[in-house]
């Protein structure tokens, strides 16, 4: 018997307080409808959530890894982009 | 060539001395990638034969209490097993073939679901011993080299944790009960204590992999190491349930300021591993039952989401005629 | 005794027949919820695939939570000192009255499916007009229970969709379950005597009411899945008065294997 599996789905959970949905994990399932059931079913039982994006697996792209370097170190050297890089004189509240 | 590869590989070694997580998409030498597949696939099938000896309980359980807690955490279980198939997928395995592999025999899974399952008593100790030996072998590997692995193992751990706690609290109950009760739980104690210990795989001196798979930091301790915390943590657990730990050799030991104990049956677990356990054809057959039982269920759903698709597609396409 | 619709009613304020009456009553949705609970955990480990044994056990823990509140107020109802324990598992096969269908092995997937989709449709549109009972406590049960319920609707019929429109196989699986099983879906709105005398007092649904949403349902499921509606007109009952199929005893012989083994015990 000619068998194939169920395709793979990621899935991304909002949680109560969350502000973003996060990757929670995947699962298999027919189609998105079943996804988002499944994703219910398997992801959300101790009440991890209130919203449930999932996505097939094979639509995920991802950056490479020995892209890494190249992508991210250059943000190591902005430090101006970051609040704490400016001193605020003591008598100037609320900034 | 050969020195690049090696270069790679070194790079690859320090990034797990560093604590780095290996992700999907990293370069990984072959056998890590194989080792990892075996072991996590290995864990899986281990959640998921782990639900019959419990699952044959579900509809004997002696209170609505009892019954509701015992069916979650066998749930929880195929949940575990879900998670970490998933883990392995990553690494390139589909699950249908983990599970070929499993049907046929050719993939293994933990033996101490090979025995079975007699009494209302092995709901308490197989959560409360069983359960935490695993929990000893599985709270470190949430650090472990790869990441979807320790992701996986994290979301494990953190619900794994009140299983041991409803087994203990089986055990207390029966052992704060009538003689019957009492004796039930001895009695199951006597039959998993030793199998229990065997969970922690061979002695070291026969488990030639564990060098490798510390170094890779797949494995964080030892067998040996984890069997010996396993029994210092037991024994005083069983002492205040009034239990009495089934080996004449017992003895607790100051120099090491840890219990010394007798020696596990190894031709009983080499018999177990090799498929002559009590229950090995049974909880394989189950397994291969549900699977080929459910197979055209898993066909039908795939139909009908091609024809669904079929159908919606041909909708937006009238639609752009219009 | 006529509860008009503003009132509210706990058991204080009950007379005793009335008392009686719903003792029974409420004796006899937790059984239901009990017995269909029962039934779907013994798939647990055994099911198609593993994401449909989270589902069913996801279904049936939430039966057998339904289960214990209902349990827990009969046993007040009673005033007599038993337990949810006492009467889930202490009573004799005659005075479970749990209605025939929900007893129905589960057979093969189809079967278990079909079970559910005809059990859910009816929970689902009795819990929803339950939650206005003027008894406090089953309208607060049905008010929780109702939630769970449209989840299970929504699950069993969109199986029943994919089974219907699914392959050749599976069409012809669920139209055999459907056969086996639709003769046991009447007795779910067919009130017995018991149900009669609470509908007249206002406690609980009518189930005419329920029946044109119920029918709209099916069709609607029927008409996705590509499935002819079943129809077989004549239908069994008994189960809601005690009188069961051969099932319900093995069932129980597990159910109560501890509790009659070892009575009197704690767990």
């Amino acid at each position: 018997m000619t068998q194939h599996e169920w395709p793979l789905w990621e899935v991304f959970i909002r949680s109560k307080q969350g502000l973003d949905h996060k990757h929670v994990g995947s699962l298999h399932a027919a189609d998105a409808a079943m996804a988002i059931q499944n994703a219910r079913d398997v992801y959300t039982r101790r009440m991890e959530g209130i919203s449930i994006w999932v996505v097939e697996s094979k639509h995920v792209h991802a950056s490479n890894p020995d892209d890494a370097a190249a992508f991210f170190d250059p943000a190591n050297d902005k430090v101006y982009r970051h609040p704490t890089f400016y001193e605020v004189p003591d008598a100037i509240k609320h900034m | 060539m050969e020195t690049l590869e090696l270069t790679q590989e070194e790079q690859f070694q320090a990034r797990i001395d560093a604590d780095v997580r290996i992700e999907p998409k990293d370069w990984m030498p072959d056998a890590y990638r194989k080792t990892l597949i075996r072991q996590i696939s290995q864990h899986a099938h281990s959640e998921l034969v782990g639900m019959l000896p419990e699952g044959n309980w579900i509809t004997r359980a002696p209170s609505l209490k009892r019954k509701s807690i015992l069916l979650s955490k066998v749930q929880d279980e195929a949940g575990h097993g879900l998670y970490l198939y998933s883990a392995a997928e990553t690494l390139g395995a589909s699950r249908d073939q983990m599970l070929a592999d499993l049907h046929s025999g050719k993939a293994k899974y933990s033996s101490i679901f090979n025995y079975p399952t007699l009494s209302w008593a092995d709901m308490g100790t197989v959560g409360w011993l069983v359960d935490g030996a695993a929990i000893l072998n599985q709270v470190p590997l949430c650090r472990t080299s790869y990441g979807p692995y320790a992701r996986a193992m994290v979301r494990v751990c953190k619900e794994e944790s009140f299983h041991q706690r409803q087994g203990f609290e089986i055990m207390q109950t029966l052992c704060e009960g009538a003689p019957e009760q009492k004796a039930m739980a001895q009695e199951a104690l006597n039959r998993w204590w030793w199998p229990t210990l065997m969970m922690f795989g061979p002695k070291d001196a026969d488990s030639p992999n564990t060098a490798q798979s510390m170094n890779w930091r797949i494995k964080r301790f030892t067998n040996d190491e984890l069997r010996q915390k396993f029994v210092d943590m037991m024994v005083p657990q069983a002492e205040f349930l009034g239990l009495t730990v089934p080996d004449p050799n017992l003895k607790w030991n100051e120099a090491k300021s840890g219990y010394d104990f007798g020696e596990v049956d190894w031709e009983e677990f080499w018999n177990v591993v090799k498929g002559n356990g009590m229950c090995n054809k049974d909880r394989l057959g189950a397994r291969v039952k549900a699977h080929e039982e459910g197979a055209w269920v898993r066909e039908a759903a795939l139909a009908h989401a091609a024809k669904r698709k079929q159908r919606t597609e041909q909708a937006e396409a009238v639609q752009q005629v219009a | 005794m006529q509860a008009t619709p503003s009132e509210t009613l706990s058991l204080a304020t009950y007379p005793p027949e009335v008392r009686q009456q719903l003792f029974r009553y409420v004796l006899q949705l937790a059984d239901t919820s009990l017995i269909l609970g029962h039934r779907l955990s013994e798939w647990c480990g055994h099911g198609p695939i593993l994401e449909q044994d989270l589902a069913m056990a996801n279904i049936a823990l939430d039966l057998l939570g339904e289960t214990r509140s209902l349990y827990q107020y009969a046993a007040e109802l009673e005033g007599q000192g038993r337990t949810e324990d006492d009467l889930a598992f202490l009573r004799l096969a005659t005075e479970y009255q749990n209605p025939l269908l929900v007893e129905q092995p589960n057979g093969d997937f189809a079967d278990t499916v079909v079970r559910q989709f005809l059990f859910d449709n009816f929970h689902y549109h009795f819990l929803q007009q339950l939650q206005t009972s003027p008894d406090e406590r089953l309208a607060a049960i049905a008010e929780k229970a109702w939630k769970e319920a449209a989840y299970h609707l929504k699950w069993s019929s969109e199986w029943i969709i994919r089974l219907g429109d699914g392959t050749e196989e599976s069409r012809q699986r669920v139209e055999k379950a459907l056969s086996n099983l639709w003769r046991y879906s009447g007795e779910l709105t067919n009130p017995t005597a018991t149900e009669q005398a609470l509908q007249s007092l206002g406690l609980i649904p009518n189930y005419a009411t329920l029946i044109p949403a119920m029918q709209a349902h099916v069709a609607k499921v029927f008409e996705e899945a590509t499935l002819p509606l079943p129809t077989e007109t004549y239908m069994q009952k008994g189960g809601k008065e005690g009188r069961h199929t051969e099932h319900l005893g093995y069932i129980l012989a597990e159910l109560q294997y501890m509790q009659r083994t070892y009575p009197g015990m704690k767990w």
